[in-house]
C-alpha cells in the first residue's frame, strides 16, 4: 500500500472528525444525563446501592495509597529540607502537596482505575446483552435507572475518597516525620496550619475533587452506554474509560491548577 | 404515576400498519418499500434469510428504529412521530421477549419478573409478590423464583423472560427468535406458551424466528421476506404445499437456490490461477 | 446484600469521608473559626511594605487578631497601602501603631498593632495614623557600612 500524502490527510481527518464526532457525542448524552437527574433523586436507594460499589468499595485502595504517598513525601521531603536545615517545614510541604495536588488527582487516577472501569464494564455488559434495550422497551428510561445513579456515584464518591487520601496522607508522613524521624510533633502540626488556608487550599482542592469525580463518571457511563456490543466491544470501552479518564483528569488538573493557584503572591 | 391510556380499539381490527416503509443502515437496504397489516388476535410469524430486516421490523414496531419514509401505525398511533412519554406509554402496551431472554443479571428471578410492577404500578409489595409468582405459574418456574440468572438454562431464562414480558398484560407481543439456540423439548414449551398466552390475553403475536416447523404449528399466518419485501403472505398449510423455489429452499433446508450457496466471488478458474 | 446493609455501608463511608474533611480543615489547616467571624476593615499606609504580602497575620502582642486583606499602592503619594481585617472581638485605640515585623529571623513578614491610650476606638475605614515599614535588608547594610565607616575617624577612601 503506497503512503502518498493524500492518503495520509485523508486517514487523518478522518481520525479527527471521528473523534469530533465522537466528542459531539458524549455532549448530547451529557445533557440527556443531567436532564435526567432531578428524577434520579427520587429514586435515592439507587444512588446508595452505586455509592457503595463505586465508593465503599474504593476504600481500602485509597486509604492505603494515601497512606504511602504521604510515608514517600515525607522521606523524600525530608532529605531535601534537611539540608537546608529546614525541617520543621516537613508538614507543610507534605500537606500542601497532597491536599492542592495528589489527594484530588490520585484519587481519582485510582477511582478511574478501579471503580469507573468496572462501571464500564457492567454498563458495556448490558448493552451487550440487551438489557438496556429490554428495560427501554418496558417504558423504563435506563438513563434514569442505570447511568445517572453510577454517575451521581462518582460525583459524591470522588470529593470523599480524595479528603480520606489526603488525610490518610498526612497521617502517614506524620508517622515518619514525627515518629520515625524525630521531628518536633508541635512544630510539625502549627507550622502546617499557619500555612495551609482552608479557603485557597483545602476548598479548592475538593472543588477540583469534584470536578474529577463529574468528568470520571461521565467517561464511564458513556464508554459503557456506547459499547460496541461484543465481548472485544466491552473489553475496547473499559481500556477507553481508564485511559480517557486519566488524560482529561490530568488535563483538568492542569487548567485547575492556573485557574486556582496562580496569583497567590 | 406514568401515564396509562384507554385506547379504544374495539372497532379496530388491524392493530398494526407498516406502509411502504423504508429502512436502511448506512447505504445498505434493508426494507424497501415494506407493506404489511397484522390483525388483532392473530400469531403472524415473520420468516427470511439471516440479516434480511426481521429484527428491524420489531425495532421499528417498538419505536427503537425509525424508517427513512413510511408510516409505522401501531393501535393508531404512527410510532416515528411520538413524542417520548407518548411512546413510553404506548410500550407499557406492548411486550417484548429478546432473543437470548435479556434478563437483568443482577436481579433474582423474582425480582427480575417483579420489575415492571415496582417501576409501573404502586401496587404494594404482597400484591406484587402473588402476581409474579402468578405469572412464573404460568411459565411453570414458580418454583425457581429465587435463583439468578447465571444459574438459569437457555430454555428457562427465555420463560422467564417471556413471564417477565407479559406481566402488565400487553396487548402485543413481539418475540425475536424466540426458538433460536434451545433444545426440541425447549422450543416446543415456548411454543405452547405463545400460543396459550395469545389466546388466554387476547393479544396479538408477531414472531421473528427461523424455525420453520414449530412455526407452521403454531402461526395463523407466516409472512416471508425476501429483498426488503414482502415475499409472501401465507396460512401455513399453503407453504407446506406452496412449489415456490425461495419457499421450498426454506421449508426443505436446501443449500442452493433462490439464496445463493456462494457468496459473490469472481471467476474461479482466474482466482486459482491468479498471479 | 440488602438494603440497609447498603445504608449502613454507604453511612459509614459518607461520615467516614466527612470526618477527613473535618481533620482537615481544623487539624492541617486554619479553621479556627475566626474567619466566619465578623470584622472590620483599617487602613495603614507604608513607606516599604517589604515581604507583606495578603492574608499575612496582623498580630498584637503576637496573638493574631486578624488579616491582611489587600495591598495596593497609592498613585499619588506612592504610598504602600494595606487593609487589614481586624476581628470584632478586639477594639485598637486611633493612635495605636502598626510596624512590619518579621518572625523569626528570615521568616514570614506581619502587621503587629502596638496600640495607644487615647478612649477613641478605630472602626471601619479608619486610617492607621501612626506606621513603621519593613526594615529592608540592603538598606541595613547600607547603614551598617556607613555607621562603621563614620566611626572611624581619619581614614579616608
Amino acid at each position: 500500500m503506497k503512503a502518498n500524502p493524500l492518503s495520509i490527510l485523508t486517514v487523518l481527518g478522518h481520525a479527527l472528525t471521528s473523534r469530533l464526532e465522537r466528542l459531539g457525542l458524549a455532549a448530547r448524552f451529557a445533557f440527556s444525563v443531567f436532564g435526567v437527574l432531578g428524577v434520579v433523586f427520587l429514586r435515592f436507594s439507587l444512588i446508595i446501592r452505586e455509592l457503595y460499589f463505586s465508593g465503599v468499595r474504593s476504600l481500602s485502595i485509597v486509604i492505603v495509597s494515601g497512606l504511602f504517598v504521604g510515608m514517600v513525601l515525607a522521606v523524600q521531603g525530608y532529605e531535601v529540607l534537611q539540608r537546608y536545615g529546614s525541617t520543621e517545614a516537613l508538614g507543610v510541604i507534605v500537606a500542601l502537596s497532597l491536599v492542592r495536588e495528589l489527594g484530588p488527582v490520585v484519587t481519582a487516577l485510582l477511582f478511574a482505575g478501579r471503580a469507573s472501569s468496572a462501571v464500564t464494564a457492567e454498563i458495556g455488559l448490558m448493552r451487550a446483552t440487551d438489557q438496556l434495550a429490554a428495560m427501554d422497551m418496558m417504558a423504563v428510561d435506563p438513563i434514569a435507572r442505570v447511568i445517572a445513579p453510577r454517575f451521581m456515584a462518582a460525583v459524591f464518591s470522588v470529593p470523599l475518597l480524595a479528603a480520606l487520601f489526603s488525610a490518610a496522607g498526612v497521617g502517614g508522613a506524620w508517622i515518619i516525620g514525627v515518629k520515625l524521624i524525630g521531628i518536633d510533633d508541635g512544630a510539625f502540626w502549627s507550622q502546617m496550619q499557619a500555612s495551609v488556608d482552608v479557603r485557597i487550599d483545602i476548598v479548592n482542592g475538593i472543588l477540583k475533587s469534584v470536578v474529577f469525580g463529574v468528568a470520571v463518571g461521565l467517561i464511564s457511563v458513556f464508554e459503557g452506554y456506547f459499547a460496541v456490543p461484543t465481548a472485544e466491544g466491552v473489553s475496547t470501552a473499559t481500556t477507553r474509560t481508564v485511559v480517557t479518564s486519566s488524560l482529561t483528569v490530568l488535563l483538568l488538573d492542569l487548567v485547575l491548577t492556573v485557574m486556582m493557584f496562580r496569583g497567590l503572591n | 404515576m406514568p401515564e396509562w391510556r384507554r385506547i379504544d380499539m374495539s372497532n379496530e381490527q388491524d392493530i398494526i400498519k407498516i406502509e411502504k416503509v423504508k429502512f436502511a443502515y448506512g447505504e445498505r437496504l434493508i426494507l424497501d418499500d415494506l407493506s404489511l397489516t397484522i390483525r388483532r388476535g392473530e400469531i403472524i410469524a415473520i420468516m427470511g434469510a439471516s440479516g434480511g430486516g426481521k429484527t428491524t421490523l420489531l425495532g421499528l414496531i417498538g419505536g427503537r428504529l425509525a424508517p427513512r419514509s413510511g408510516q409505522v401505525i401501531v393501535e393508531n398511533q404512527n410510532v416515528p412521530t411520538l413524542s417520548k412519554s407518548s411512546l413510553y406509554a404506548l410500550r407499557r402496551r406492548i411486550g417484548m421477549l429478546f432473543q437470548f431472554g435479556a434478563l437483568f443479571t443482577d436481579l433474582s428471578v423474582f425480582d427480575n419478573v417483579a420489575f415492571p410492577y415496582r417501576e409501573q404500578t404502586d401496587l404494594s409489595e404482597d400484591m406484587i409478590r402473588a402476581l409474579v409468582l402468578m405469572k412464573l405459574e404460568a411459565v411453570g418456574l414458580r418454583g425457581a423464583a429465587h435463583l439468578m440468572p447465571s444459574e438459569l438454562s437457555g430454555g428457562m431464562a427465555r420463560r422467564v423472560a417471556l413471564a417477565r414480558a407479559v406481566t402488565l398484560d400487553p396487548s402485543i407481543m413481539l418475540y425475536d427468535e424466540p426458538f433460536t439456540g434451545l433444545d426440541p423439548i425447549s422450543v416446543g414449551i415456548i411454543g405452547r406458551l405463545i400460543k396459550r398466552l395469545n389466546a388466554a390475553l387476547g393479544m396479538t403475536s408477531v414472531i421473528v424466528t427461523h424455525d420453520l416447523n414449530e412455526t407452521l404449528r403454531l402461526a395463523d399466518r407466516v409472512v416471508v421476506l425476501s429483498g426488503g419485501k414482502v415475499h409472501c403472505d401465507l396460512a401455513p398449510d399453503q407453504i407446506r404445499a406452496s412449489s415456490d423455489p425461495f419457499i421450498r429452499q426454506f421449508a426443505d433446508g436446501l443449500p442452493d437456490g433462490p439464496v445463493p450457496f456462494h457468496y459473490p466471488a469472481p471467476d474461479y478458474i482466474k482466482d486459482l490461477l491468479a498471479p | 446484600m440488602n438494603r440497609s446493609q447498603f445504608d449502613l455501608a454507604v453511612g459509614a463511608f459518607v461520615a467516614l469521608g466527612i470526618l477527613a474533611l473535618l481533620f482537615l480543615a481544623m487539624k492541617v489547616g486554619n479553621l479556627t473559626g475566626f474567619d466566619t467571624g465578623t470584622a472590620y476593615v483599617i487602613e495603614a499606609r507604608f513607606d516599604n511594605i517589604g515581604g507583606l504580602k495578603v492574608r499575612a497575620p496582623v498580630k498584637s502582642a503576637g496573638v493574631v487578631v486578624g488579616r491582611v486583606e489587600s495591598i495596593s499602592l497609592d498613585g499619588e503619594t506612592y504610598e504602600a497601602v494595606a487593609r487589614l481585617r481586624i476581628s470584632s472581638a478586639f477594639r485598637f485605640s486611633k493612635d495605636t501603631i502598626a510596624i512590619i515585623l518579621t518572625s523569626g529571623l528570615l521568616g514570614e513578614q506581619y502587621i503587629g498593632l502596638e496600640p495607644g491610650g487615647v478612649p477613641e476606638y478605630l472602626v471601619q475605614g479608619d486610617r492607621v495614623m501612626k506606621t513603621q515599614s519593613a526594615m529592608v535588608l540592603e538598606k541595613l547594610i547600607s547603614q551598617f557600612l556607613f555607621n562603621k565607616a563614620a566611626e572611624t575617624p581619619g581614614q579616608t577612601k
